[in-house]
């Protein structure tokens, strides 16, 4: 079996692992190409019905085309989609002035609020172990408690793929399907299912994003690759990381560990 | 284009260097990103510590303050030969859990062991958890060579130490390297200060594993993981753990022991697949009721074992101690699940010393192992881990937290 085919099929064991085990599964969709990526591997998991709703986490500070890329894929897919938002953070003219403050309250706090409007006990996340050195330490199967948090230091056993998935009623479970690929294995397979993403992925002007959030937050790279294969080319060569553009990685060294200890993705 | 990427699992004893050499790897591989190195060295000084290369692995604030590793990273680079997943395991005795997570998902083991210090507990355990998880492809690394003047003797005397205990385990090393993290000797290059070695070099050790295939050619084992309803069709889907399966062939289900007929292999947007085999996750259509989570499909002919009974061999993880006849243990094997007790003890091992701690036990403590007979209160269907690893390996839960990992050693009793 090829490489792809092998993080695909483990990813789709994952998928269905969390749907058997789990009441009240969403998926959260950033729009990004590793949450787009899990979307369409959960299209593939459950033949093309999806049964469960995508979390869209709006911090009203996102570009355009990521809207309008939302918009076409759930009429696509056919997806159930939920927002989730943070208004009166928003009212209260809440910005990215401190990354820490503005990510916990747009995101992690707008996450928590729907998780407990709709009672989740599980979420799928599309994050990747290379992406970040704090999320190399993951679990597939990662238990949050009430406050959100990560106890990284004492974090389950996970033997093979024997996920212990049932939370105890005050927690939710944050599923990883996707811990295991790179970003070039992203992006091949991409190539390879002819996958749609965002046209800000692709450059223009001489600049394409590589990493996608809030449009305050992220900054272009400089790039002339305008498709996937030239992307794919890129990355072959470059020693940039993917989370160059990042804001919220660099606040300091550990922006976060903070950020994912008190519930960030 | 198309990569092979092989995982392999990092152990030995704290401070033997383990965090190092990832960093050694990956900066004389070049897969450090641009700003990587101002990255750590700006963390270093922060912390008023010298710069160290376990710094790109040791992310969270704790493990860098206190010059440790904590849980389990896995961390990627690309040699000329292939890309590697490189599983990072704590040293600490306390966080053996981690250790046994991150060993769980590798096809290989590099077991670095320190020439000023010699063979150690965690070494010895960490080489016993190795042996347990049937990883086979294990290479040494003897490393700070730097510490004892590249002294061919001193190897030469860890070695037989090591070499010794291995052999108790049963375990061959495919090979065995001096080697120095901290300066770079033999790990992706050669220095003239071991004249006395002419072997490879770790990298070129590595690039010498073989990628494990799936069993395809054991025989079809199918656990069912859920049933589906797709436009009013009842899809059975699951993975296959061994073997190959074709459309149309008959199915026998254990334990229920019903035969059915696969009448479709079912992929999203594929059509007619023919025949799928180990490691794919695949629906089928059946000309009967879909049997149900747990149940394992296997050809007529050619059955595991179902059974209430077994023997096995388990590492204790949990600070409460297993107790013989405790009744509230869960039984994980595939996607099989049942409720379980330990009904005898038969030997309580200290994994750090392979010393036979007692006979017919009463309680197995953390970090120990043991060999212990099993009942479900069903039957189960399973191998003996030598067989069909997939159907050979269990995990024990008590309420939703895993206790023990373990291997089934006799399907019967």
């Amino acid at each position: 079996m090829d490489h792809l085919s092998e993080l695909e099929n483990k990813s789709i064991y994952i998928l269905r692992e969390s749907y058997n085990q789990f009441d009240n599964l969403a998926a959260l969709w950033s729009v990004g190409k590793d949450s787009t990526t899990l979307v369409w591997l959960c299209m593939k998991a459950f033949f093309g019905e999806i049964p469960f709703p995508v979390v869209y986490i709006d911090t009203g500070y996102h570009f355009q085309e990521m809207y309008d890329f939302r918009d076409m894929a759930v009429q696509k897919w056919g997806l159930e989609l939920i927002l989730a938002r943070n208004d009166r953070a928003l009212e209260d003219g809440m910005g990215p002035e401190s990354k820490l403050a503005c990510c916990t309250a747009l995101k992690t706090q707008a996450l928590k609020d729907c998780i407990a409007e709709h009672g989740f006990d599980a979420l799928l996340l599309g994050i990747r172990r290379d992406e970040h050195g704090i999320r190399a330490k993951e679990r597939v199967f990662s238990p949050r408690d009430q406050q959100f948090q990560w106890d990284y230091e004492n974090q389950p056993p996970e033997l093979w793929d024997q996920y212990s998935a049932r939370a105890d009623e005050e927690t939710h479970v944050r599923v990883h399907p996707l811990l295991h690929w790179r970003e070039v294995d992203i992006w091949r397979y991409i190539q390879r299912e002819n996958l749609e993403v965002s046209e800000l992925y692709f450059a223009r002007d001489g600049k394409r994003y590589r990493s996608l959030g809030c449009a305050s937050c992220c900054a272009p790279v400089p790039s002339e690759a305008a498709t996937v294969g030239d992307i794919l080319a890129e990355l072959e060569t470059t020693s940039t990381s993917e989370r160059a553009g990042r804001a919220q990685d660099k606040e300091d060294a550990y922006t976060m560990q903070k950020l994912r200890a008190l519930g960030y993705m | 284009m198309d990569s092979e990427s092989l995982a392999f699992v990092l152990v030995g004893h704290i401070d033997h260097g383990k965090s190092t050499l990832i960093g050694r790897l990956l900066h004389d591989t070049d897969s450090l990103p641009a700003g990587k190195m101002e990255e750590i060295q700006a963390a270093a000084e922060a912390e008023g510590r010298e710069l160290e290369f376990g710094y790109i692995v040791d992310h969270l604030s704790e493990e860098r303050k206190r010059g440790i590793t904590i849980d389990t990273a896995q961390t990627f680079f690309t040699s000329d030969v292939r890309d590697y997943v490189i599983i990072d395991a704590p040293g600490h005795k306390e966080f053996i859990k981690n250790m046994i997570t991150g060993a769980s998902q590798a096809e290989a083991a590099v077991v670095m062991c320190s020439v000023a210090e010699g063979v150690q507990e965690q070494t010895r355990r960490h080489a016993y958890v190795v042996k347990l998880l049937g990883l086979e492809q294990v290479i040494v690394l003897y490393n700070k060579m730097d510490l004892v003047d590249y002294s061919e003797k001193r190897f030469g005397e860890v070695k037989r130490d090591m070499d010794a205990f291995l052999s108790r385990l049963g375990v061959t090393p495919t090979i065995e390297v001096p080697v120095s993290a901290k300066c770079g000797d033999n790990i992706a290059a050669r220095f003239d200060r071991m004249p006395w070695y002419d072997g490879p070099t770790a990298l070129e050790t590595l690039d010498r594993l073989r990628k494990m295939p799936p069993p395809t050619t054991k025989p079809l084992r199918l656990p069912i993981q859920d049933v589906y309803q797709i436009d009013s069709t009842s899809i059975g889907v699951g993975r296959i753990e061994s073997g190959v399966l074709q459309a149309g062939q008959e199915l026998h289900f254990l334990p229920d022991d019903r035969t059915l007929t696969v009448r479709q292999i079912r992929k999203y947007l594929e059509d007619g697949v023919a025949s799928a085999e180990a490691g794919e996750c695949i629906g089928v259509v059946l000309d009967g009721p879909t049997p149900s989570r747990g149940q394992v499909g296997c050809p007529l002919e050619d059955r595991p074992t179902q059974t209430r009974r077994f023997r096995g061999t388990t590492f204790w993880m949990s600070a409460q101690p297993l107790q013989v006849g405790q009744a509230d243990l869960t039984f994980k094997c595939a996607t099989q699940e049942q409720p379980c007790t330990v009904s005898r003890l038969n030997e309580r091992i200290d994994s750090g010393s392979l010393e036979h701690l007692e006979t017919e036990a009463g309680r197995l403590d953390e970090t120990e192992v043991g060999e212990l007979v099993l009942e479900t209160a069903e039957p189960v269907v399973l191998e003996s881990f030598y067989d069909v690893r997939e159907l050979g390996r269990f995990v024990l839960l008590k309420g939703h937290t895993v206790v023990a990992g373990g291997i089934v050693t006799h399907t019967q009793d």
